[in-house]
């Protein structure tokens, strides 16, 4: 189809073809920018935390203190053991993803001349590990006898067991079994690697560095309870688990309780909540563009009325007329990527200066191309089906 | 003439109503994402104490052995002990918080976790806290480690049904306290003075304690949510001698004379701590005095979030306004035939071009209520999302105009360059060809 006519009629209309070409350009920019955060905010939420998820609920109170605390604490941990559909229950302190963590750059030498990176630290009581589902890829887990006291948050058994993304990161190479670092003059060596475990918060490519300790019971992590039950019985648990700790402790406050679904949802409920928001805007940028396609091109049908009639009259077939439009449409819509092209890497520039945001993937701009081609195909059917439906004899009217 | 213009614009609108619909929808929905983005950004950054934020100041000095520039953000207690001490400001207060157990006076109630802060009685006044009976406690009761409280109004209401509750007593773990004063409403957002408590935009507090008290009774645990130590921690309860920073501390400085001098007094302090070996700077004294404004923007209050949702929402209003240009130009230049008639019966171009924008005043004032009824849906999910400023999230009548206003602004730039092309059209041309 020769489109040299198409392009003069464009000519004509420079003003409105630029406004039309502006509007998809900046709807294309802002869609390939949009729908690249969304993948970004759903990729962060993809996160494996190394727990069996499933499987696990928590309660959180205010703590114990004094000396009875550890005895209270066994009792405790047995009464939960006692409810229906609880498989283990443990004490530990944080859990991955509760937005709360205790961190350390412990020292690669005994003088602590050498800081390692920064690290999660994770404390739990005899089984945290097995109540927690991570799995051991490398090592043992802790022996009943390596769980001991603490002083002041530093647990006095000298083992721990670290992620595999933190034995990468400060052994690369080597197996990390019998490998030590340095809190303050406490040594600590490595008797395990989990495959997975995510820290109390993430950040970034230090999400899973973190490093498991042992210890009894003790007041200084005594605010969480830790459930590993069946599947199906986690609610029942979670609110049986709660009134029991209250029945047994009448001074305790129990602050939040939960599935550990629940704890997942809430730390990403801000990102969830934005790409509902950018979806939205989306959809709503996709109806306003085809909208504004719809609208001029109706008029351009209204206005050419009598030129469509005399190409009718002068041999054209409908179909050469649906062309026309459709062709036109396309024409207007490429131009309009192309200068889209331009300003979505353009914003993703800037917002990568402001946000720290990673580089638009090329592959978005083809995909959004297409898109936008499609849209404006649709857009433009009605009007150009209409034009279509010009009969020949208007030709002859004035 | 204008009510004559605005009849045309009204005839005309209704000629086409799929046409003026796309337009009132497009300005409507641009307005609408435009109005509650703007809204939500202005409740987080604005000015928490309007007119007291340029005489509040944040000192920072930096005892940590750590790299880098600028000061650490919190304090030791011998600092911020030390500063207090010096009282070289016009007012001053240690300012730290926590979740603590509360015993209301009931017998066998259950405790409730009520955030707590301790603080120096210079607190009410430099923060213009509203008290609706008794008053805060006086620098000699603090000295004297005394067990007073001042408590919220929502507090005082919950437990005390909202009556005299000065001199009775409330339960604070294992400890009673007296009250002395009962606050008025006072929720200041964003909470600028605990920023590493509970959070830039958590719900109030609760109880006010003497700071020397929270330190007689350490087992409280009023430490912040944000101990942070570069050295070993040995006592995780009397933080007093710990190589850690956990608090916070405010200063009022009524000039700008006097601030100049607060900020010599850091560097002097500064370098007299590291003549007695404390501080371990290596050039020059790492100190640094931002008031409350500088402070709240040091810290990124505002969630980046938010203010990207704003630039994405104004984005589609430029989108949404093309559009209308776009619409507008297609309408009244196929009513050039009608131009040209009016034109030729003497109407100047100016006429003709206030004629057009009346028409799109029209359409952005139908926008406009569009978008207002799009801003309060828009508000009210705001309102249901989980973040903590979510229930402050409301039109003022500020922004009810503003958004009004905004709209039909936007639609009279959308319409300057229709209108201008209309009023183009020669009055023979149309004339001759009909």
């Amino acid at each position: 189809m020769d489109i040299r006519p198409i392009f003069s009629a464009l000519r004509r209309h420079k003003l409105a073809t630029l406004l039309i070409v502006l509007e998809i350009a900046v709807a294309c920019a802002i869609l390939c920018n949009a729908v690249f955060l969304i993948h970004q905010r759903l990729s962060r939420m993809d996160v494996v935390t190394g727990l069996a998820e499933n499987e696990l609920v928590w309660v959180k109170n205010d703590g114990l203190s004094g000396d009875d605390a550890p005895a209270l604490m066994e009792r405790n941990l047995a009464a939960l053991r006692g409810i229906a559909g609880v498989k283990s229950s443990a004490l530990a302190f944080p859990l991955p993803l509760a937005s709360t963590s205790m961190n350390f750059n412990p020292g690669m030498d005994a003088d602590g001349t050498v800081r390692g990176p920064n690290l999660g630290m994770f404390i739990g009581s005899p089984g945290y590990l097995k109540t927690l589902g991570l799995t051991l890829v490398e090592g043992r887990d802790f022996n009943a006898d390596e769980y001991g006291d603490m002083e002041s948050w530093l647990p006095v058994s000298p083992v721990m067991i670290v992620s595999r993304s933190l034995a990468d990161r400060l052994w690369p190479g080597k197996s990390a079994l019998g490998q030590a670092f340095w809190v303050g003059k406490k040594r600590y060596s490595v008797i395990g690697v989990v495959e997975h475990l995510v820290r109390g918060d993430l950040r970034g490519t230090a999400s899973e560095y973190a490093a498991l300790f042992a210890a009894r019971p003790n007041r200084l992590f005594s605010g969480l309870y830790v459930l590993r039950v069946e599947p199906q019985a986690r609610d029942r648990v979670v609110r049986e688990a709660s009134e029991l700790l209250l029945r047994l402790n009448p001074q305790m406050l129990v602050t939040d309780k939960g599935t550990y679904a629940e704890m997942r949802a809430s730390y990403f409920r801000q990102d969830t909540s934005m790409a509902w928001l950018l979806g939205v805007v989306c959809a709503a940028l996709l109806v306003i563009t085809a909208a504004g396609i719809v609208g001029l091109a109706s008029f351009w049908v209204a206005q050419r009325r009598r030129q469509i009639g005399v190409r009718r009259a002068l041999g054209a077939r409908r179909v050469d007329i649906l062309r026309y439009f459709q062709t036109e449409n396309f024409l207007i819509v490429s131009l309009g990527i192309a200068l889209g092209m331009a300003l979505a890497w353009a914003i993703n520039l800037f917002l990568m200066s402001r946000y720290e945001l990673p580089r638009l993937p090329w592959h978005y701009l083809p995909v959004g191309a297409v898109v936008l081609w499609l849209l404006g195909q649709l857009a433009v059917l009605a009007p150009a089906l209409r034009a279509a439906a010009v009969p020949p004899v208007v030709a002859t009217r004035s | 003439m204008f009510t004559y213009y605005l009849d045309l614009a009204l005839r005309s609108l209704k000629r086409n109503k799929l046409l003026t619909g796309l337009m009132v929808l497009a300005i409507g929905l641009g307005i609408g994402a435009s109005i509650t983005t703007l809204t939500v950004l202005r409740l987080l950054s604005g000015d928490p104490l309007p007119g007291r934020s340029a005489t509040l100041y944040y000192p920072q000095v930096d005892p940590t052995t750590r790299e880098g520039d600028e000061p650490q953000g919190e304090m030791t207690y011998v600092d911020a002990m030390n500063l207090w001490q010096a009282h070289r400001a016009d007012r001053q207060a240690i300012v730290v918080s926590a979740q603590v157990k509360v015993f209301g006076p009931q017998a066998d109630a259950r405790p409730m976790g009520l955030s707590t802060v301790a603080t120096h009685p210079d607190f009410f006044p430099m923060f213009d806290v509203p008290f609706a009976r008794g008053g805060a406690w006086s620098v000699a009761d603090g000295a004297a480690k005394a067990r007073v409280a001042v408590i919220s109004q929502a507090l005082n209401d919950k437990l005390f049904g909202g009556g005299d509750s000065i001199g009775k007593s409330i339960r604070l773990d294992r400890w009673d306290f007296r009250i002395v004063g009962v606050l008025d409403r006072w929720r200041p957002t964003p909470r600028f003075y605990d920023l590493y408590g509970g959070g830039a935009f958590a719900a109030g507090d609760d109880v006010f304690i003497p700071f020397e008290t929270s330190r007689d009774l350490a087992e409280l645990g009023i430490q912040g949510s944000g101990v942070d130590c570069w050295g070993q921690m040995e006592d995780e309860v009397h933080l007093e001698n710990q190589p850690c920073l956990w608090l916070q501390y405010w200063v009022q400085l009524d000039s700008p004379a006097k601030a100049r001098d607060y900020r010599d007094y850091l560097v002097s302090y500064s370098q007299q701590q590291k003549a007695l070996g404390r501080y371990t700077y290596k050039d020059k004294p790492k100190v640094a005095l931002r008031n409350l404004t500088e402070w709240l923007d040091y810290n990124g209050v505002v969630p980046s979030d938010v203010r990207l949702q704003t630039w994405l929402a104004f984005g589609f209003l430029l989108v949404c306004l093309l559009n209308t240009v776009g619409l507008l130009l297609a309408k009244f230049l196929r009513r050039s035939v009608e131009v040209g008639v009016r034109r030729a019966l003497g109407a100047s171009r100016k006429t003709v071009f206030a004629q057009f924008l009346v028409e799109a005043g029209v359409v952005g004032l139908a926008g406009g209520v569009l978008g207002l009824l799009l801003t309060l849906a828009g508000l009210w999910a705001v309102r249901r999302t989980p973040s903590d400023y979510a229930s402050l999230a409301h039109l003022d009548a500020g922004m009810f105009l503003a958004t009004l206003a905004l709209a039909v602004f936007a639609s009279l730039l959308a319409g300057l360059l229709p209108a201008w092309r209309a009023c183009q059209v020669p009055p023979a041309l149309q004339l001759k060809s009909h």
